[in-house]
């Protein structure tokens, strides 16, 4: 189970939550390659230590986030090895896209105390601190072990056993085959081997995308505002939030940039995202606005659709309804400045007429988004990952059985296909706990007649 | 004349391997055994190898050890097995002759002018409590020397049961041997029991084979040896039988008479070689087992039921084999039996074999809660060279995981200790794919040579081997082959057409293409017929599987990162407060050598582990 200590490994170096700025910290001896294949800006292959650049984190040609990255070479840092440091803006998501993006260039998570580690072995800490690094490492190991067991509520643990447990089942039935081929056992035909490859995958395919609503719960529901110019969507925030926050005035395009703010109902944190009106741009600046709040409403989780029910734009806010329909974002549909109508507060079919201005109605409305939370993201399955290196073991097993897959199709020797078995339950294993290969042998002996 | 530099205690597998190990390495070696008719006696089945097992044969043979070679001289059949499968499950068998095999281990004993003979029971250990001196025999004759390896198989307080009866035994016919587990005991070994079983041995004469299944063997026939042992010209054959509800029905009559089942066997058996009582108590469901009959010799009309082991009582043996197809008219030579047998854990001892407690004392075989020649005698090569090389001053020789099965073994058996008998299975082994029985010789012979035990012969050969290995990958990366010349027979296999020429090692990476298949058709000037069958067979597996063993070797190497990281035998673990409390009971108790062996221990934590990176890794 334990992890290499040449590996280059990433995370989040500033505390999570929403700060103006998140460090994410790179360490090992593929630390600048990675950022550096996901870095627009200088080759910082080619840059000297202690130095800082700024430029663009990409994913394909979409970009992220706009950074500056600290690069120190080793040993010239804290842990003796290439870092880099990256400065992104502080939204949790953008954070979280980034090490991902990182992950994928080949950077795995570190454990917790990692870092400190690395530093202590590669000679950057006294040897008196032996035994503080040491009980940090402990600690910090129970500690996120117990954060881990808290996550496991709503039956993650459970299902990942079950998985486990199916895996195990689905490799000695190959194993058997392998150490006890010569005997007189009735082996797995390769058409059910395939079925129960599937069926794992398609568990652990719902557990990743279960990864979007765990987050909901550790940071708080994205929740964005959108809608045509001048609905009123900055009134509705400023309400929500009891502040001044966005610039209203009664000119159409005044919110140009999206604004996020942390609203708490009833314990569930939302993070509120203001965003440009949706309509043809008439300038670059306001174009630019516009491109922003689409990506916004296409992360979301929530979504605060506003319109002006004084205002005859039917034919408008039914393209935009359709189009939200199609996404299947959940969301809330508001027919605002109700009180010009002078019809009081009321549910016409999926619409909410309210007027933003008032208190009573925005206090109604917050029970509202509570409620639609609770109802509807929360139905999307009762298991939730919400640890990104469970989300990377998990991943790094579907990849494996990918390759389990693509083996039994291909005819491959079965013993190179147990390469792939292994590399799953071990990724599972790092998750629940090892699965060794006594595991297996222990379930053929409990459930194959064999022997001479 | 008492003194020697190795004794060695039992003429077993294991036994035979020690003195031959140190003997060749330059000891004067003193074997000792309570009788010298029956060195290397097969006491269960009459064959070497299988699954697994036939890796471990290929790497004893590679380091310079016997079995391969006696094996090759005495079988009368070769099979080998899971050909359908991938590369790293070929595994090599043999059917033996029992008598050849151990005259032909005695003879190669005998012409080493370093072993010398003792027929008695060692009974005694003379030791200063923490350095071995030598053994003592049951007529008072001590004998001398700084190691001495312990083989003691099935001997020690062997008691074999037939239905109710039992009696004191080391092997049907044979005395059980007394003494040693209360000596072993007085210096501070903990001991426990273990239980085997055997079948009945019948008369060949009157079985009826034409109800049978024949089981030939293969046509090419392999063989175990990487020296020029002779294959087989001529073979015999083994038959397939199978048990019937009518014989479960009759063996159920004798389960209260049952040794296993009323309680007089305490000792733990094992779950994949139980006996015929113990299949279908466990699995009632099934209404037949799969029963081998495997002649026992060239000669000899003795036949071997494998498949049927059981201790119950006699006449209901007789009564239940009656019933198998082909065995109406059985006559038994030989009932089966059950025995029990004195062992020691081995989470008592280094992974050199010797034990913890009293230097210079080693252990191998059934003594250490093993099964199964193959697995005994290379713990017997590898006590026997270590205790050489302790004798000689030397560094100590340890095999791990990625380099052999015999270091899965070893490491196995150490690390997590065995609750029944131990037998080796690929899937135990992390890195089959690199531990293949073709590349034994490549993985160890080296090492064998070095530490003075395989022979320059040896060398010779693997270098051969080697440098044809490199040329022929090199012609197969060079030469290319134009479609109008390859297309037909890739058409013939089943596999889609080329369009432009191809290098050879291209076409092979195909599933359906092997090189025998490229050899017919080549009309470039590659003389393949240079190649031995072997080098070829090898260079296949290389380029078909590349991307596999590669990525192996990787795992490989990062598992040998922690195992070069050397724990202290003084190192406190008291003193690291932060280590977990099972963490440090289990470390303290076992005292491992390096911290990969610490990760492979029961109840340590990744957690445990970093903490002693952090004290160890600097």
């Amino acid at each position: 189970m334990f992890r290499n200590t040449n590996d280059t490994i990433v995370a989040l170096a500033t505390p999570p939550g929403v700060g103006a700025i998140g460090v994410i910290r790179l360490s090992g001896s593929r630390a600048i390659d990675c950022i550096n294949a996901v870095f627009r800006g200088n080759d910082l292959t080619q840059v000297d230590g202690y130095t800082v650049h700024f430029g663009k984190i990409i994913d394909g040609k979409r970009v992220v986030d706009e950074v500056l990255v600290s690069v120190f070479k080793a040993p010239k840092s804290y842990t003796g090895e290439d870092i880099a440091e990256i400065s992104c803006h502080g939204s949790p998501y953008i954070l979280q896209e980034v090490i991902e993006l990182l992950i994928a260039q080949g950077a795995r998570v570190a454990e917790p105390g990692e870092f400190t580690l690395r530093a202590f072995l590669n000679g950057k800490m006294d040897l008196s601190q032996a035994e503080a690094v040491a009980d940090l490492i402990a600690s910090t190991s129970e500690a996120s072990h117990k954060l881990a067991m808290d996550q496991m509520r709503g039956g993650f643990k459970k299902r990942i056993e079950a998985l486990r447990e199916e895996l195990i089942h689905f490799a000695s039935m190959i194993e058997l085959e392998l150490d006890f081929g010569e005997e007189d056992v009735e082996f797995a035909d390769r058409g059910e081997l395939t079925r129960l490859v599937n069926e794992i995958l398609k568990i652990i395919n719902e557990l990743v995308n279960s990864f979007r609503y765990g987050n909901v719960l550790k940071h708080g529901v994205y929740t964005v505002i959108a809608g045509r110019p001048n609905a009123g969507k900055s009134t509705l925030l400023n309400k929500l939030l009891n502040e001044e926050r966005a610039i209203v005035s009664e000119i159409e395009g005044t919110t140009r940039d999206t604004i996020e703010d942390v609203l708490n109902i009833e314990g569930l944190t939302f993070r509120l995202v203001d965003t440009a009106g949706i309509r043809e741009a008439t300038d670059q600046i306001e174009q630019k606005g516009i491109e922003r709040t689409m990506d916004s409403v296409l992360k979301s989780s929530l979504l605060i659709y506003v319109y002006d029910s004084a205002r005859l734009e039917a034919e408008n806010v039914q393209k935009d309804l359709e189009m939200l329909d199609a996404s299947r974002i959940p969301h809330i549909t508001i027919a605002n400045k109700s009180d010009l109508l002078n019809i009081g507060p009321s549910q016409v079919e999926e619409h909410w007429y309210m007027s933003a201005r008032d208190d009573e109605d925005v206090q109604d409305l917050k029970s509202h988004m509570f409620e639609k939370v609770v109802n509807e993201i929360q139905t999307d399955g009762d298991v939730v990952v919400g640890n990104l290196r469970h989300l990377q073991s998990l991943k790094e097993s579907k990849g494996a059985l990918e390759r389990v897959l693509n083996g039994l199709d291909n005819e491959t020797p079965s013993d190179l296909v147990t390469m792939d078995i292994r590399e799953a339950l071990y990724q599972l294993g790092l998750i629940t706990g090892e699965v060794t290969t006594d595991d297996l042998l222990e379930n053929i002996f409990r459930n194959f007649c064999i022997g001479k | 004349m008492n003194k020697y530099d190795v004794i060695v205690v039992g003429a077993g597998h294991a036994g035979c391997e020690a003195a031959h190990a140190a003997a060749t390495m330059g000891g004067k070696v003193m074997l000792v055994t309570m009788n010298m008719e029956t060195i290397a006696k097969m006491s269960c089945n009459p064959a070497m190898g299988g699954v697994a097992k036939g890796q471990i044969l290929r790497e004893i043979d590679a380091l310079g050890g016997m079995s391969g070679i006696i094996s090759d001289r005495t079988m009368i059949q070769f099979r080998m097995l899971n050909r359908s499968k991938g590369p790293a499950m070929w595994s090599p068998r043999a059917q033996s002759d029992r008598q050849l095999f151990s005259n032909e281990w005695r003879l190669t004993l005998e012409r080493n002018p370093n072993v010398d003979f003792y027929q008695d029971m060692a009974i005694d250990i003379i030791s200063d409590g923490q350095n071995i001196q030598g053994i003592r025999t049951s007529i008072g004759v001590e004998y001398f020397a700084p190691t001495v390896v312990l083989t003691s198989g099935t001997f020690m307080n062997g008691l074999i049961h037939i239905g109710r009866k039992q009696f004191g035994g080391g092997r049907m016919g044979e005395r059980q041997s007394v003494g040693l587990t209360k000596a072993l005991e007085g210096l501070g070994f903990e001991s426990g029991r273990m239980k085997t079983g055997t079948p009945p041995r019948v008369d060949g004469r009157s079985l009826d084979y034409s109800v049978m299944e024949e089981q030939p063997g293969d046509e090419n026939p392999g063989k175990f040896s990487f020296t020029d042992t002779p294959p087989l010209a001529n073979q015999r054959s083994c038959f397939i039988t199978y048990t019937n509800p009518e014989v479960h029905d009759i063996l159920r009559k004798g389960f209260d008479d049952s040794p296993l089942f009323n309680g007089s066997i305490q000792g733990v058996g094992p779950r994949y070689c139980p006996s015929v009582e113990d299949k279908i108590n466990r699995f009632a469901e099934r209404e037949r087992h799969q029963i081998f009959v495997e002649p026992e010799g060239w000669d000899t009309v003795e036949i071997y039921v494998n498949g049927f082991s059981t201790s119950l009582p006699q006449h209901i043996q007789d009564e239940a084999i009656r019933k198998i197809k082909g065995f109406e008219n059985v006559k038994i030579f030989r009932p089966g039996y059950a025995i029990e047998y004195d062992y020691f854990p081995p989470l008592q001892l280094h992974h050199t074999l010797e034990t913890k407690l009293v230097k210079g004392l080693f252990f191998a075989g059934q003594i250490n809660g093993t099964t199964g020649y193959e697995e005994a005698a290379c713990q017997g090569l590898m006590a026997g060279i270590n205790a050489s090389l302790q004798v000689q001053n030397k560094d100590p020789f340890i095999l791990d995981r990625g380099e052999a099965y015999i270091g899965v073994l070893i490491d196995d058996l150490i690390t997590k200790g065995t609750d029944e008998p131990y037998r080796m299975f690929t899937s135990r082994a992390e890195y089959r794919i690199l531990l293949r029985q073709d590349n034994a010789d490549m993985r160890l012979t080296e090492k064998g040579y070095k530490i003075g035990l395989a022979g320059d012969e040896r060398m010779k050969r693997l270098e051969t081997k080697k440098s044809n290995i490199i040329e022929l990958e090199k012609i197969l990366k060079r030469e290319s082959v134009a479609p109008e010349t390859i297309n037909p027979i890739l058409g013939e296999k089943g596999t889609a057409p080329i369009k432009h020429a191809y290098k050879l090692d291209k076409i092979l990476l195909r599933p359906q293409i092997q090189l025998s298949d490229i050899e017919g058709v080549n009309n470039i000037s590659v003389g393949f017929s240079q190649f031995s069958e072997e080098e070829k067979e090898e260079v296949q597996i290389r380029i078909k599987y590349e991307g596999y063993i590669e990525k192996e070797k990787e795992h490989v190497e990062k598992m040998r990162k922690l195992e070069h990281i050397q724990i202290h035998s003084d190192f406190d673990y008291d003193q690291v407060s932060s280590l977990s409390n099972e963490g440090r009971e289990k470390l303290k108790n076992l005292q491992p050598a390096t911290l990969g062996q610490a990760s492979r221990i029961s109840g340590i934590s990744a957690s445990d582990i970093s903490v002693l990176l952090v004290f160890l890794g600097r």
